[in-house]
């Protein structure tokens, strides 16, 4: 009954989605304020059955209903309680759902919070927003229903794939679709205007915290990812440049750039074709990204060709959606506008160079994703793509970009000045250059590059810290009248501050981890001691443990710095019946932000164990970086002028041209 | 294929079960020589594998590829004569940076060429509105002296409020 009523839900929505497909539409060419109302109406239905659907299917997960085939084959009874609700979307056809879920979720917010929207804009917004939904709906409904029930229903389920039996799980595919899904609002805005033919900057206000909030769901996602990899892969790297991080990675970039140029639009009202074509963009790089991902395309054009359904049905709803969208925006895009002239030097003129970098660095990615696909379906000819690529092409693209950073923000708008700029920056290139040479003599001749890495790093630090010293006059002004600035500063301010900060502390992360990593791999037997980066550990012997649904082989090491004990890792190797297969479960041991990294290997006939041992400089700092990029865009979101649902349209108050720029 | 955990989509595919990739017995004595073969496993790709190198694979046929490199590097191959002999047997597939050739030609240039377009349509659009917008020069005395005219007439009511 419970399936049968997801299923309906489902189908419900489906029929809700048709009708804003149409009829808000009709409403906004017709000037029909009823037509147009039914847009916010049936968004929040729509929202309303698919979220029935999704926790009918959570329901048959959690009471283990093995009728239904996808709790058969991905669930176990004997399943901790929040894996039985993570492996919801664990599968294809539950993160299918998830996806729905929170498109639909986005949609709703829309249809509450965009009060403040012209009627017709919100309307036209709402019906884009339920075309997206309705091809979704449609997949799932028709090719990946998770609803199927089984004849005969088994007494055991097939167990979720150990790897996925962690809490990254119920961590890191929610936070990552709402950052791709999210990007659909910039998208749906960006048709709405190509329908109205007009696009002004209260556009770029009202589309911005949407891409904002999408942009820090995203990174944090992309981040929890990561280290979710890094410790559950048990060989402590932390990016691949494998296709399935590269399809979150291309729609992050675009999503970058669209949130540095929608500001030049908000605030000088220029970039504004540009920037409609970003917010397709972004979102285009979502869909193919979810096309990569589900249809079996990335483990062989030929997986592909032999189970086409699911990866057809997508490929069609990409070439309608980004198809689409761009011959509108080639046929309406010319009508608009063009507003807001700059000098090259300038604010505007250094967020254009963000966007020039971080659409390359985006078009470097998506090549290198695509080629190989694209060369073997054309020729035949198979060729790899990988890390060594991506490290070699993508690094040259990203240097420039962090140097550049503490520029933008200290330039004008309309026409900047670069020697005074750099004047005001002195501070923060020596931080840099102190840095490298200290790095150099510390380090010795190892590493060329790395030292430069972080001068690059202490450098944008630095530099983000001199835009708020500048601006609240700090060390100038009495040390009461900065406060007072400060207070009164806009979060925006803050937010570039913090977040620019951010990347520069996920760089010194990299950049340490990936060179004064520590690593050993070696063979040990009982009380034997393994020693590096002036840690000793002792391995004192293994045990058997047994969880809920798996037997684990756990070893015990005691770990000793400078003579005295700091504590135990116990890394294990767990086999599970159900499915017949293992993991290795690394142990972490934080030191600060550094972190000691151990891994079991194979238990040898002699009783000796092979193990690897890391020792990781800083790496924390990788995701922590995200974490603080991440605060940077809730500070930003939190600005006066950009506060969703803000009784009045920004673009008629007088008071927003007094606003101080960002 | 191990890798997929990343999104936790692709649970469609089952992870084998995970072990070392490169374990202790098949290290070299020599670190210099060891180190090399590192370097090496980190470019060359696991054939049957998703996208992973050898040196993070564990998959049979990486480890076996692992100790054909550390074989030749032993026999005094320089690391080019190694890759050399790795793709006349396996094919251009075992690497993971592909040789810039005819077919590689827009995977390697299409970025840089990109850019460089980029920077030049920048380049072309700041000149051509340089040239759009004059700018604004001084009023020719016709000029001034209508505007004298004008302020003149209006002249009981101050133009700047005081």
């Amino acid at each position: 009954m419970i399936p049968e009523l997801g299923h309906y839900a489902l189908v419900l929505a489906l029929a809700l989605g048709l009708i804003q497909a149409v009829a808000p539409l009709i409403g906004a060419w017709r000037r029909d304020e009823a037509l147009m109302r039914l847009a916010t109406s049936t968004a929040l239905m729509q929202f309303g059955f698919v979220a029935l659907s999704f926790a009918a299917l959570t329901e048959c997960y959690v009471t283990s209903d093995f009728s239904v085939a996808t709790v058969y084959e991905n669930s176990h009874s004997m399943m901790p309680l929040l894996y039985k609700f993570t492996s919801v979307w664990g599968n294809h056809e539950g993160s299918m759902l998830l996806w729905v879920l929170i498109l639909s979720l986005f949609g709703a917010s829309v249809a509450a919070f965009g009060n403040n929207l012209p009627a017709t804009l919100k309307a036209n917004v709402l019906a884009v927003q339920s075309w997206i939904a309705c091809s979704f709906y449609l997949f799932i409904l028709l090719t990946s229903n998770p609803f199927l029930r089984l004849a005969r229903p088994p007494f055991e389920g097939r167990d979720l794939n150990p790897i996925l039996q962690d809490i990254g799980l119920a961590v890191h595919p929610p936070l990552l679709y709402l950052g791709y899904v999210g990007f659909s609002i910039a998208f749906s805005f960006a048709i709405a205007a190509l329908i109205e033919g007009r696009i002004d900057a209260a556009w770029a206000r009202w589309v911005r915290p949407w891409t904002l909030a999408a942009w820090m769901f995203l990174t944090v996602g992309i981040a929890m990812g990561s280290y979710w990899a890094y410790y559950e892969l048990g060989w402590g790297g932390f990016w691949f440049w494998d296709p399935v991080e590269n399809a979150s990675l291309m729609p992050w970039l675009a999503g970058t750039a669209l949130l540095h140029s929608a500001v030049v639009m908000e605030k000088r009202n220029a970039l504004k074709v540009w920037t409609l074509l970003l917010a397709i963009l972004a979102f285009s790089l979502s869909l193919i990204g979810t096309f990569l991902v589900r249809s079996g395309v990335l483990t062989s054009v030929h997986t592909f060709a032999s189970d086409p359904t699911r990866g057809i049905f997508i490929l069609v709803i990409l070439v309608v959606f980004i198809g689409g969208g761009l011959t509108l925006f080639a046929w309406r895009a010319p009508l608009l506008k063009q507003g807001g002239l700059f000098a090259p030097i300038s604010r505007e003129g250094a967020l254009v160079f963000n966007n020039l970098f971080l659409t390359t660095a985006c078009l470097t990615v998506f090549v290198g994703t695509l080629y190989p696909l694209a060369l073997e379906a054309l020729s035949g000819e198979k060729i790899s793509v990988g890390a060594p690529f991506f490290n070699l092409t993508f690094a040259p693209l990203f240097i420039p970009l962090l140097f550049a950073m503490p520029f933008g923000p200290l330039l004008a708008w309309k026409r900047g000045d670069i020697p005074g700029v750099a004047q005001r920056l002195m501070a923060a290139f020596g931080v840099g250059i102190v840095a490298v040479a200290v790095t150099f003599a510390a380090a010795g001749a190892g590493s060329v590059l790395a030292p430069f890495g972080i001068g690059l790093a202490l450098y944008v630090m630095a530099g983000a810290l001199t835009d708020l010293v500048e601006r609240i006059g700090l060390f100038r002004a009495p040390l009461a009248t900065s406060a007072k600035r400060a207070a009164g500063m806009p979060r925006s301010v803050w937010g570039t501050a913090v977040a620019h900060f951010g990347m520069a502390v996920t760089l010194l992360g990299i950049v340490c981890a990936s060179t004064w990593g520590e690593e050993r791999i070696v063979a040990l037997k009982p009380t034997q001691v393994v020693s590096l980066a002036g840690y000793d550990l002792t391995f004192d012997g293994m045990a058997q443990r047994s969880g809920p649904n798996f037997r684990e082989l756990a070893a015990k090491f005691t770990v000793r710095s400078g003579g005295g004990v700091i504590g135990v890792m116990d890394p294990s190797k767990r086999s599970f019946a159900s499915r017949n297969s293992s993991t290795t479960e690394a142990a972490l041991m934080s030191r600060g932000v550094s972190q000691l990294y151990l891994s079991l290997g194979d238990v040898n006939d002699d009783g000796s164990v092979a193990i690897r041992v890391y020792f990781k400089p800083l790496v924390l700092l990788i995701w922590l970086g995200a974490v603080v990029m991440m605060l940077g865009g809730a500070l930003s979101l939190s600005d006066r002028r950009l506060r969703v649902g803000a009784p009045k349209p920004a673009a008629k108050s007088t008071k927003s041209t007094l606003q101080p720029a960002e | 294929m191990r890798r997929f955990v990343l999104i936790a989509l692709l649970t469609l595919f089952l992870a084998p079960g995970l072990a070392h990739a490169v374990t202790p017995d098949e290290m070299l004595k020599d670190p210099v020589l060891e180190a090399r073969a590192r370097n090496l496993s980190q470019e060359l790709r696991c054939m049957v594998c998703q996208n992973q190198s050898i040196d993070d694979s564990e998959a049979p046929l990486a480890k076996d590829i692992r100790l054909l490199v550390r074989e030749r590097l032993v026999q005094g191959d320089s690391d080019k004569q190694v890759l050399d002999f790795l793709v006349a047997r396996y094919g251009e597939f075992v690497l993971l940076k592909p040789p810039f050739q005819v077919q590689t030609l827009l995977l390697w240039g299409l970025s840089p060429l990109a850019l460089l377009i980029g920077i030049g349509a920048l380049f072309l659009m700041a000149r051509r509105r340089k040239t759009v917008i004059p700018e604004t020069t001084a009023l020719t005395p016709e000029e001034q002296r209508r505007l004298t005219g004008i302020a003149a007439a209006d002249s009981p009511r101050p133009l700047i409020k005081p």
